[in-house]
């Protein structure tokens, strides 16, 4: 597909995939939440990822062209095709794996989205002005949580710190450039990654503090692949599962 | 089990306000730790479907309700100041509507 | 009025006026401790039923066909989590904490739908859940909207209004499935061979083997029988059935101009007992996964609590300080 579909599909695949790919990891929690309450608002947050990758499936359908919808995309492409980030893939976990994983995610989604509303593609400003608000609530729902699993009982201290530990050499990726990237920027849709970085530290250093967890490893070194279609071993496993009412009755409409 | 013992999150009340201009009414309660998670669970459990523009949580524990005296005032309840409601007057049909 | 009541009218029996009037019961007021140890009993059932049921139905989130199939299916799980959560709050507004609730659940001492303790098999299951599972507690839930106890009618009034696009959906997945190809097709009439007897039985034992059930329609906590709840469904959802081209499992189901009711065949009563005896096919597995999210979820509730402590602590100290120096 990479060879197939020119920069501008692959960024917007790009950021469909992240929202799909987190907003089905997230909605592995609907039932299972530590609380009710709880489960209902990480369920919202799994709804507007899942909203939101719709929006930008069918922009990507309808840049394509043919029969191609949102839902061949999201069904129909293989591991190697998509192009989330790998930090959005990886494992539920614990209540805290979950959140440092999307406080990451929301601190970059949200200064993503912010340049996307100034993008010059309509669309693609359109779709991320509406994102941006939701965004901005899961930002908050998840700093919150770390501060509070953090600055909480020791036990939740160690559990998260090893989670956001973890979590940061993915979370490096979000500012390693692809070719979609650069071109993307140079056609002012979206952009220069390496430019969201220093706020993001800040952002994230600030919150941690407040959690009374360590500052980030300054050495850390990114672990990247997921912008290029490769992805980790799990991956497979998240659109086998995904897809396979779809792809076993290929001919059939839902 | 471990954590037995431990406290549940206490008890607040939800009142939302569902269009601009109206009171914020008596929606329901839920469980939260502290007020921001309150506020953020009231949002994700009492607007789903965007029935709200302004939310209060009160902790539950914090409202002191009127208590009917064990007996009368459930089975006998007072209509004695019938004056109060517009149905006691007799105002002719003449006059218009009051 | 015209005599002050009589010394010989109990406050039982003045109570059961009061219901009897159409009176709300409101948490303050005086109550019989069998009515509200009924309502406790019943409103937790069914708060534990909600949440239960969101298993087998959560079990196809991942893998629902469709985008729009997937955010229908996640938002349909979640509304019962929320409704879940309201049945909790009215009935702690009777004086039992959510926790202990919880706890009877987990420790097997609260009972739940037995439905939820049938496995969801294919995507069409999807379907006949919500035409089927939901359109049965529907007809329950409406009447519950007029039941006497003042916020377990609030919360009903609530759920109902939400309630109207499960079966909707739980319908259109049906509509799809039996417009389709023929796979999908034999997919539906499977999930209906499987739900219908299942759902038939969700309004639980007749009348004459329903020891409470007189009580709770004095009380106003029901206002209809357990039977005729069970025709109304079978005879609104025979309907149902011929427009989606599929057969319901029942050779003895047949219209009768008589009574005007759908005549139907013997409910394997032995099925339903054993089921609620926790011998279903997945009574274990539901119990597991709730104990699995209460305890996987201590610490989680546990540091948010320390969390809480601390901040009204330093909130304290801070007012102290400021106190001091002024």
């Amino acid at each position: 597909m990479l060879d197939t579909c020119d920069f501008k599909t692959q960024y917007v695949l790009h950021l469909a995939d992240d929202a799909l790919v987190l907003g089905q990891r997230l909605s592995g929690w609907c039932g299972h939440g530590p609380i009710l309450e709880q489960d209902i608002a990480i369920s919202n947050i799994s709804l507007d990822l899942i909203g939101l990758a719709r929006q930008y499936y069918q922009y990507a359908a309808e840049l394509i062209g043919g029969d191609t919808t949102e839902d061949s995309l999201a069904y129909f492409r293989e591991s190697r095709e998509f192009y989330n980030h790998l930090i959005v893939e990886q494992p539920n976990g614990d209540w805290g794996d979950t959140m440092s994983r999307q406080f990451y995610f929301d601190t970059f989604h949200f200064f993503q989205l912010q340049h996307l509303t100034r993008s010059e593609d309509l669309r693609l400003r359109e779709i991320a002005t509406k994102a941006l608000k939701e965004t901005t609530y899961h930002a908050q729902f998840s700093a919150e949580w770390i501060i509070r699993l953090g600055d909480g009982t020791k036990e939740s201290r160690k559990r998260v710190q090893k989670s956001i530990t973890h979590h940061f050499p993915y979370a490096l990726e979000f500012f390693e450039t692809t070719e979609f990237d650069k071109q993307a920027h140079d056609l002012n849709l979206g952009p220069d990654v390496r430019e969201l970085k220093d706020k993001w530290i800040e952002k994230v250093r600030e919150v941690l503090n407040i959690a009374t967890l360590d500052d980030i490893n300054s050495d850390a070194v990114a672990k990247k692949g997921g912008k290029r279609g490769i992805h980790s071993e799990e991956h497979g496993l998240i659109l086998a599962e995904m897809q396979s009412v779809a792809r076993s009755y290929p001919d059939a409409k839902w | 089990m471990k954590n037995e013992t431990s406290k549940p999150w206490p008890l607040w009340e939800v009142f939302v306000r569902s269009k601009n201009g109206l009171a914020h009414k008596h929606a329901g309660s839920l469980h939260a730790s502290d007020q921001e998670m309150a506020l953020k669970n009231a949002r994700d459990v009492y607007t789903r479907r965007s029935e709200g523009v302004s939310i209060w949580v009160v902790l539950s524990s914090s409202v002191i309700a009127s208590s009917p005296d064990d007996k009368e005032p459930l089975f006998a309840p007072s209509d004695d100041k019938a004056y109060r409601h517009p149905t006691f007057y007799d105002i002719p049909d003449d006059v218009g509507h009051m | 009025m015209s005599q002050p009541m009589g010394e010989s009218i109990s406050i039982e029996e003045r109570f059961e006026a009061f219901v009897a009037e159409e009176n709300r019961v409101e948490p303050k007021h005086w109550m019989p401790d069998a009515y509200r140890k009924t309502l406790v009993r019943q409103i937790s059932q069914h708060a534990h039923s909600e949440v239960v049921g969101m298993l087998p139905e959560a079990n196809w989130i991942s893998r629902a066909p469709s985008l729009r199939s997937k955010l229908i299916l996640l938002a349909k799980v979640q509304d019962e989590a929320g409704h879940g959560l309201y049945l909790y709050s009215a009935a702690e507004t009777l004086g039992t904490p959510r926790e202990k609730m919880i706890d009877d659940l987990l420790t097997g001492k609260a009972k739940y739908s037995s439905i939820f303790n049938y496995p969801t098999l294919t995507w069409a299951d999807m379907g006949a859940v919500g035409w089927l599972v939901d359109g049965a507690a529907i007809a329950n839930q409406v009447m519950l909207c007029r039941t006497s106890y003042g916020p377990y009618s609030r919360a009903m009034v609530r759920i109902c209004k939400e309630e109207s696009f499960h079966q909707r959906q739980g319908f259109e997945i049906m509509m799809n499935l039996s417009k389709g190809t023929k796979g999908q097709k034999e997919m539906a009439q499977d999930a209906l061979n499987r739900w219908w007897w299942p759902s038939v039985m969700m309004f639980g034992p007749s009348d004459d083997n329903s020891p409470n059930s007189a009580q709770s329609m004095r009380w106003r906590i029901k206002r209809k029988s357990n039977d005729e709840l069970r025709q109304e469904y079978i005879d609104k959802t025979v309907k149902q059935a011929e427009y989606l081209g599929l057969t319901i499992p029942d050779k003895d189901l047949k219209w009768n101009e008589d009574t005007g009711h759908y005549d139907f065949g013997e409910i394997d009563w032995t099925e339903f007992f054993d089921v609620i005896a926790g011998n279903g096919p997945c009574n274990a597995e539901r119990i597991a996964a709730r104990q699995k999210a209460h305890n996987d979820g201590a610490w989680v509730r546990d540091a948010a609590s320390a969390y809480a402590k601390k901040q009204s602590r330093r909130k304290k100290l801070e007012e102290e300080t400021q106190d001091s120096a002024a």
